[in-house]
């Protein structure tokens, strides 16, 4: 399969200069150079929330879950509960994943479910016209916090890695190339895999200046170390100044997950009777 | 007619519930017919528990305010249920915890000194309460044994020793009878409808935990690997059901269960099945609200909230079975249903029904139909949302070979792709609603409505849910008719129109304060005459129905 082959008729709405379209590309790369590597493409099952990140599941050309808002997550799960074999890439944005359905993400890092999140972190609601999310700096000056939010945001990786997460890293819209390595590194994982994108949205929070000034690749950083993920993490809190490090952050291998035990059939009639008649 | 109740009492912790369903297997196991109403409070320890143990030679369901034995392990129950036995001296306790008011009467075993010489838990006061009810009421130590050895998971033979000892120290009051027919199954409404859902192709129970439905949650996961499901108990109801239209859109059936206050956190997630056309099978089990209400009691106040939950417009089926064979059957219909049309299925239940337990014919249960979904063909390129004559699309799962499955909540083309082109929507909208026309069409095979009682009466009892049971029952000793909805939605009025002919007053019977049935046949231009409405949270008893209905009827 060729990455050209990968899109669909859906007309493309995204803003010109959107750090989707980064996403989008270099997923349909990895997509592409897997099923040229032997993966059928029908075993790529994309699910993704609400918002502008959302619409990439229109863009390409394979089974999709367009779930709502928050929600994608849970039914992520339940594909790959349902047919282990099934890679699931899960697209969701910064309000989507660590505000509305944050929940979820959790306790995804806890069962440690072997699906891989794309948060599009753009640090600002695009599709609702620029409200703050969780990750929006303290001060962040949106159209529901006008005079600034009064709250520091979240560090989402540092979350994910006290939850049970066995996978992190980061990337940014203005690295393709990182982010296709960090991709495919994320789906090959065995268990959680979540990527942070500081995805760019040009109209409500454009940070290319701000990230490309700051942001720097992982050198001589062991993942498997969790006090040096974890140091690493930490170096920036999506506040204040601070370099911002890119890459594979964090890695566990080799801990159990929800695995599937697949079951033979069974005669239900039968089993129905049995117990019908234990309960005489 | 033998007809006969005993209320067993205690505090939360005393395993009252085990002892009832043991005592209603002892008298199932004498060939009588038993239902048995659980009474307890929200919490775990303390507080006040009882059942009512019914038993009849007819198959009942519902119970009789007064009670002919009270078996009371602790003095509040004494004091509380006392004014309800025929013969106020008919009941059992412990001399030692139970202080008897007034003149010396009951039997008096001393539980306490038996548990205390016998080295056995303080749990075991249900045990040999027991042992004393069967000396009380004539039954034989060997069917005591029988029962107890297939009710009692640990520690037999000392709940067996215990059982003896009260059996012992107690003295007969009376004798019942053997009766020489076939024993039915006792399970409760709850087990019933996981058994319909799994006979109805079950592969995924999805639920957390709520009142009146845990049970479901309880049952299925215990026999998961025996029915060859499996059981997922996710972080929220709203990771339930949407987990369950993960589990739908692979091609697997799945059902979850609920009461209203997860349901509220389930509405986005059903309206995108109604959207997305992913069948899933909710059972609702209904408690008093507002919010968390009485949680451990029941009402019939959710039939307008599932009727009209989550936003937009979209078909949905709603049975409200009223007993445990309808509750097997419809949950079976209802997993059918949602997967042949594609839409949310309910199963609106109650505490009542739900936790009641009740004896069980499947031989009397109408064949389930089992059809397979509509699924593609494979001869032309997959459209997920192929717009069809009765609205239906092919179905495929993934992993699915050149065919892209491509399901979504925003409104999409045939092939599943956002658009807000006003000819689709107004195209796919209409696809989906033309399911229910189709829906309707086939419920016309189904036993919709039942009558029961004089069906030439003039005045008619209307009801649903778990009143049937104390409906048909007060019919019979008044000479009334009972009409009794069971698919709510969508609402079979040609044939309710059909049951009303000659009947000039319509009463309604329902556990609720505002009359939620006779809203909904007003909507479709019936009127009811009467209503007598509970919500207390405790069940209409069969005599004190019949004393509303005379009320009414009296004045006609």
């Amino acid at each position: 399969m060729d990455q050209k082959n990968l899109g669909t008729y859906a007309l493309n709405t995204w803003c010109p200069g959107c750090g989707n379209f980064a996403i989008l590309n270099a997923v349909k790369t990895v997509i592409a150079e897997l099923t040229q590597e032997g993966l059928p493409l029908e075993k790529a099952v994309l699910v993704s929330g609400i918002g502008c990140h959302g619409k990439i599941v229109d863009y390409i050309n394979t089974n999709s879950f367009y779930s709502i808002h928050g929600r994608d997550i849970p039914p992520a799960e339940a594909i790959k509960i349902s047919s282990p074999d099934v890679k699931v890439i899960v697209f969701a944005g910064d309000g989507d994943a660590y505000g509305e359905g944050i929940e979820h993400l959790i306790f995804a890092a806890k069962r440690n479910i072997d699906i891989t999140m794309i948060i599009h972190n753009n640090r600002v609601y695009g599709l609702t016209t620029g409200q703050y999310t969780p990750t929006s700096p303290f001060g962040f000056k949106g159209r529901s916090t006008p005079r600034g939010t009064k709250e520091a945001p979240i560090n989402p990786l540092e979350l994910m890695l006290a939850s049970g997460a066995t996978y992190l890293a980061r990337g940014t819209s203005h690295g393709i190339e990182l982010l296709k390595r960090i991709f495919r590194e994320a789906i090959a994982h065995k268990g959680f895999s979540l990527v942070d994108v500081l995805q760019v949205c040009v109209t409500y929070y454009n940070m290319y200046d701000y990230y490309d000034k700051r942001v720097y690749e992982l050198k001589d950083h062991n993942p498997a170390d969790i006090n040096q993920a974890l140091a690493k993490i930490r170096e920036w809190d999506y506040n204040k100044d601070a370099p911002i490090c890119l890459g594979e952050l964090f890695k566990k291998e080799n801990v159990a997950g929800q695995e599937d035990s697949a079951q033979g059939p069974v005669d239900r009639e039968n089993k129905i009777k049995e117990f019908l008649s234990s309960s005489i | 007619m033998v007809d006969f109740s005993i209320i067993i009492g205690g505090k939360a912790g005393f395993g009252i519930d085990r002892a009832s369903v043991i005592i209603g297997r002892l008298f199932n196991q004498l060939g009588y017919r038993i239902y048995i109403y659980r009474d307890y409070p929200s919490l775990i320890r303390g507080g006040h528990t009882f059942s009512v143990i019914r038993v009849s030679s007819d198959r009942i369901a519902a119970h009789r305010s007064k009670i002919d034995f009270l078996l009371a392990l602790n003095q509040d129950t004494l004091d509380l249920h006392r004014d309800k036995l025929k013969d106020g001296c008919f009941f059992l306790y412990d001399p030692e915890l139970v202080k008897v008011p007034g003149q010396a009467c009951g039997v008096g075993v001393a539980i306490g000194k038996i548990l205390k010489e016998e080295n056995a838990p303080e749990i075991m006061r249900n045990t040999c309460i027991i042992g004393a009810l069967c000396k009380a009421v004539g039954i034989d130590a060997k069917t005591m044994e029988d029962v107890l050895r297939k009710e009692i998971p640990r520690e037999l033979e000392l709940n067996l020793k215990v059982a003896s000892r009260g059996f012992g120290e107690s003295r007969e009051l009376t004798r019942v009878e053997p009766l020489v027919r076939e024993r039915l199954p006792v399970v409760s409404g709850n087990e019933a409808i996981g058994l319909g859902l799994v006979k109805g192709g079950l592969n995924f129970y999805v639920a957390y935990p709520m009142t009146p439905s845990s049970p479901i949650l309880h049952f299925l996961a215990e026999k998961a690997t025996e029915f060859g499901i499996k059981v997922i108990h996710p972080e929220s109801e709203i990771a339930v059901i949407l987990m369950a239209l993960g589990f739908a859109y692979m091609g697997k059936k799945t059902a979850v269960g609920t009461s209203g206050g997860g349901f509220c956190l389930m509405t986005e997630g059903l309206s995108f099945a109604g959207m997305a056309e992913l069948p899933v099978v909710i059972v609702m089990g209904q408690r008093p609200g507002p919010s968390t209400g009485l949680p451990t009691y029941s009402s019939q106040t959710e039939l307008h909230f599932v009727l009209n939950a989550g936003q937009g417009e979209f078909p949905r089926f709603v049975a409200a079975p009223g007993d445990a064979e309808e509750a097997y059957y419809w949950s079976a219909a209802a997993m059918n249903i949602a997967w042949k049309y594609q839409i949310p299925s309910f199963i609106l239940s109650d505490k009542n029904l739900a936790e009641g337990i009740f004896n069980f014919d499947i031989n009397s249960v109408e064949p389930i139909k089992e059809e397979n979904p509509l699924l593609w063909d494979k001869t032309s390129p997959y459209k997920r949302y192929l717009n069809t004559e009765s609205g239906v699309s092919p179905l495929a799962f993934p992993p699915e070979q050149g065919a892209p499955i491509k399901v979504n909540s925003y409104e999409h083309d045939e092939s599943g792709i956002t658009t807000e082109e006003p000819a689709t929507a107004k195209t796919m909208t209409e696809k989906r609603l033309r399911k229910e026309k189709y829906l309707s069409g086939e419920l016309e095979g189904y036993k919709t409505i039942n009558v029961y009682g004089n069906k030439d009466s003039s005045t008619a009892i209307l009801c649903w849910g778990s009143n049937k049971g104390v409906c048909v029952e007060a019919a019979k000793n008044t000479d009334l008719k009972v009409i009794q909805p069971v698919v709510l939605w969508p609402f079979p009025a040609d044939r309710f129109r059909d049951e009303l002919k000659g009947v000039k007053t319509l009463i309604s019977v329902e556990d609720n304060a505002t009359g939620q049935l006779a809203r909904l046949v007003k909507a479709f231009g019936f009127d009811v005459d009467e209503q007598i409405l509970k919500y207390d949270g405790r069940p209409f008893s069969v005599d004190g129905l019949e004393e509303e209905l005379k009320k009414w009827t009296r004045k006609t």
